[in-house]
């Protein structure tokens, strides 16, 4: 489905949903007001304008960039795996994300709270050692791949491999220090607002080169719907392509994961809901839609997080599994109709 | 007369196995597939057709020997121009379900596309033509997954023709088609075979179909010599009997099938061509041969098929009304004379 009308409305509504991150919250913002504040002009109440730019802009950003980034990286797992239940947090990539960002987090003194601009190497350690984890589960799922043709099977190494990841994190939460345990763990829960307005330019930055990569993976994604030989008889460098895949889902799961910590279910199940949404499973259009979709969704979390008339905030890892579980139990339940991995 | 399409010269297949061993699966294969023509490839479960074919479409290298493709050796060509002188179809499971036959069979065109695989008015048009010719077009706009596997074949065929190869090679594309589907499928690649010059080779284990309808036949045993010839003439110098030879398994050249064990006796049959042709099957089926009518045997005049006359070389007859009345007059007869 090549239809602009659908592009047009899946837009607006990703914008109607960035304008409500920016104007809900514990402190309500008129409409006009935010958009004063945008465009530089003078404001009612000064307290609006740091809310808007220093809190409200740089965290909707995130959950645009960071949505996209998770949903894509599902949907190329999920094309290379072949496997419908494939997923940055199921194959234990966000556990090795997690992994590398504790042994940072709880031993090497890193934090991404208490940074300032300054500390650019400090944050990037952070990242890096994300990237690291990332890598290397991914390494041994390619491994693995290899070995085990059931995608299933693969699928349940890669749990395992995730157990042993997390259980490696348990071992080191347990001789931390108390106070970067509590760090870790609220980083755990998952949110938005962890960046700061000062490293939001290179949030930005890493995660449009990990969604344009992506984009530029399309015309190989679609050869390999049709398997490995069909591919590599189409002319797709079979072996390049898959590290190519492989390291653009590491980038993109690392970069999220340092910043936003290991956000679940929006890389296994935005994948699905563009499927059914635009009825096609050709990557020219799903590439797109998945990383639209991917970021409406993150909105939309980041707005569902905020209790209504109360200053409570929930963890983003306690709203995603509502939006989440449902469309995997669905698209289940239904494969027989969707039949989009036959 | 122009070269082949695919030659080899003495030929191992077979897989390299890790500490430098080898398992090889055959060897010393001089084969020749030839431009125009439909090949099919026959052997039993494990006589090495998935290799030979995996080894021919350079998805894994030869232990030995040489191909050459449109005469040049295959060692020659890139990945790309590989893909742009053989297509495939093969038996592999895809995840193609959620994308359209137009979309599939326009990614036979990526060899062709630009890096963003952007499809120009030329490859629309040669998209369009090998939908037609496939004979898949008014599904161009469903779905994969709503299509028969007969229709996926056909997709998958077109697929190869949008490559624009001048080889096509086929890992059983009749296997999981109703009866119907398996003949759509052979007219299919004969009529592309004559119409656009097109080397095609298939493997199968039709072997009704394939006499019917292969141009060359190729023979593929374990542990044997592979045999290859037009099928009537493998079938005449007594190549399929041989290849065949199992317990229990006999191949009857004056029919062309397979059957369980030996016919025995023989039965005499004449008339009506379509009758005596049915009613032979039955005798087969029951453990006689047909054959030309002769004093000593019974004989079985078919006038009819409700009017079969039955001589015995007693000179007694009988007449049965249908071909289960004759099977039953035949039993109680044997019967008879064994007591």
């Amino acid at each position: 489905m090549n239809n602009p009308l659908f592009y047009t409305s899946l837009s607006i509504l990703l914008l109607i949903l960035f304008t409500v991150s920016l104007t809900y919250g514990a402190v309500p913002i008129p409409i006009d007001q935010t958009i004063d504040i945008l465009l530089g002009k003078e404001t009612d109440r000064e307290a609006w304008r740091s809310i808007i730019l220093q809190a409200r802009l740089p965290q909707a950003v995130t959950a645009l960039f960071a949505g996209a980034s998770l949903a894509v990286s599902g949907l190329l797992l999920q094309t290379l795996f072949r496997n419908p239940l494939a997923g940055p947090s199921i194959l234990g990539i966000s556990d090795g994300a997690n992994l590398g960002v504790a042994i940072v987090m709880l031993y090497l003194g890193g934090s991404l709270r208490q940074l300032t601009g300054q500390a650019v190497s400090n944050y990037m350690a952070v990242i890096l050692a994300a990237f690291a984890g990332a890598c290397l589960i991914l390494g041994i799922i390619i491994y693995f791949s290899s070995k085990v043709k059931n995608n299933a099977m693969l699928l349940i190494i890669g749990i395992m491999v995730g157990y042993l990841a997390s259980s490696v994190i348990s071992i080191l939460n347990y001789y931390a220090a108390a106070d970067k345990v509590r760090t870790f763990v609220l980083w755990g829960l998952g949110n938005f607002s962890g960046v700061s307005a000062a490293q939001l330019p290179y949030f930005i930055l890493f995660s449009l080169a990990g969604l344009l990569f992506a984009a530029l993976l399309i015309k190989p994604l679609n050869a390999l719907l049709l398997g490995e030989l069909y591919a590599a008889n189409l002319g797709i460098r079979i072996k390049r392509t898959r590290a190519f895949i492989l390291v653009c889902t590491g980038l993109l799961t690392a970069i999220t994961t340092a910043f936003c910590g290991p956000v679940s279910f929006i890389g296994l199940a935005v994948p699905h809901i563009a499927r059914l949404m635009s009825g096609s499973s050709n990557h020219k259009v799903l590439v797109p839609v998945t990383m639209l979709t991917g970021s409406c969704i993150a909105l939309l979390c980041n707005i569902l997080m905020i209790v209504p008339g109360t200053n409570l905030i929930l963890p983003l890892n306690a709203v995603t599994p509502f939006l989440g579980a449902p469309v995997i139990i669905y698209v289940i339940v239904n494969r027989k109709n969707i039949r989009h991995f036959e | 007369m122009t070269p082949p399409a695919i030659e080899t010269t003495d030929l191992c297949i077979g897989y390299r196995l890790s500490g430098g061993h080898q398992k090889i699966i055959s060897q010393s294969l001089d084969l020749q597939l030839r431009t125009s023509e439909v090949t099919c490839l026959l052997g039993l479960n494990g006589a090495g057709k998935s290799t030979l074919l995996r080894t021919l479409c350079g998805f894994q290298p030869p232990l030995g020997g040489s191909i050459r493709l449109m005469d040049k050796p295959v060692t020659d060509y890139s990945q790309t121009g590989l893909s742009l002188t053989i297509g495939v179809v093969l038996t592999e499971k895809t995840n193609a379900g959620g994308i359209t036959v137009y979309d599939l069979v326009s990614l036979g065109r990526h060899p062709y596309t630009g890096f963003f695989g952007q499809l120009r008015k030329q490859d629309r048009q040669i998209i369009e033509e090998s939908l037609e010719a496939a004979g898949i077009s008014p599904k161009a706009h469903n779905r994969i997954a709503e299509l028969s596997d007969g229709e996926r074949q056909k997709a998958m065929i077109a697929k190869a023709l949008a490559q624009q190869c001048p080889v096509i090679i086929l890992d059983e594309p009749t296997a999981f088609l109703d009866v119907t589907g398996r003949i759509e499928t052979m007219a299919l690649l004969r009529k592309l075979a004559s119409e656009q010059q097109k080397a095609i080779l298939l493997s199968t284990h039709d072997l009704d179909l394939a006499i019917q309808t292969a141009d060359c036949l190729w023979l593929q045993q374990q542990d044997r010599p592979m045999t290859c010839g037009t099928p009537e003439d493998l079938i005449l110098n007594g190549a399929f009997e041989l290849f065949f030879q199992k317990k229990n398994i006999v191949f009857d050249p004056s029919t062309g099938k397979l059957n369980t064990e030996s016919p025995t006796l023989p039965v005499g049959v004449e008339g009506d061509f379509l009758t005596s042709y049915w009613v032979g099957n039955a005798l087969i089926r029951n453990g006689y041969r047909p054959s030309p009518i002769q004093k000593e045997y019974t004989n079985i005049n078919c006038l009819s098929p409700h009017q079969l006359i039955i001589t015995h070389p007693d000179g007694t007859t009988r007449e049965a009304c249908s071909v289960q009345s004759l099977l039953r007059l035949f039993r109680t007869n044997q019967q008879v004379s064994q007591v």
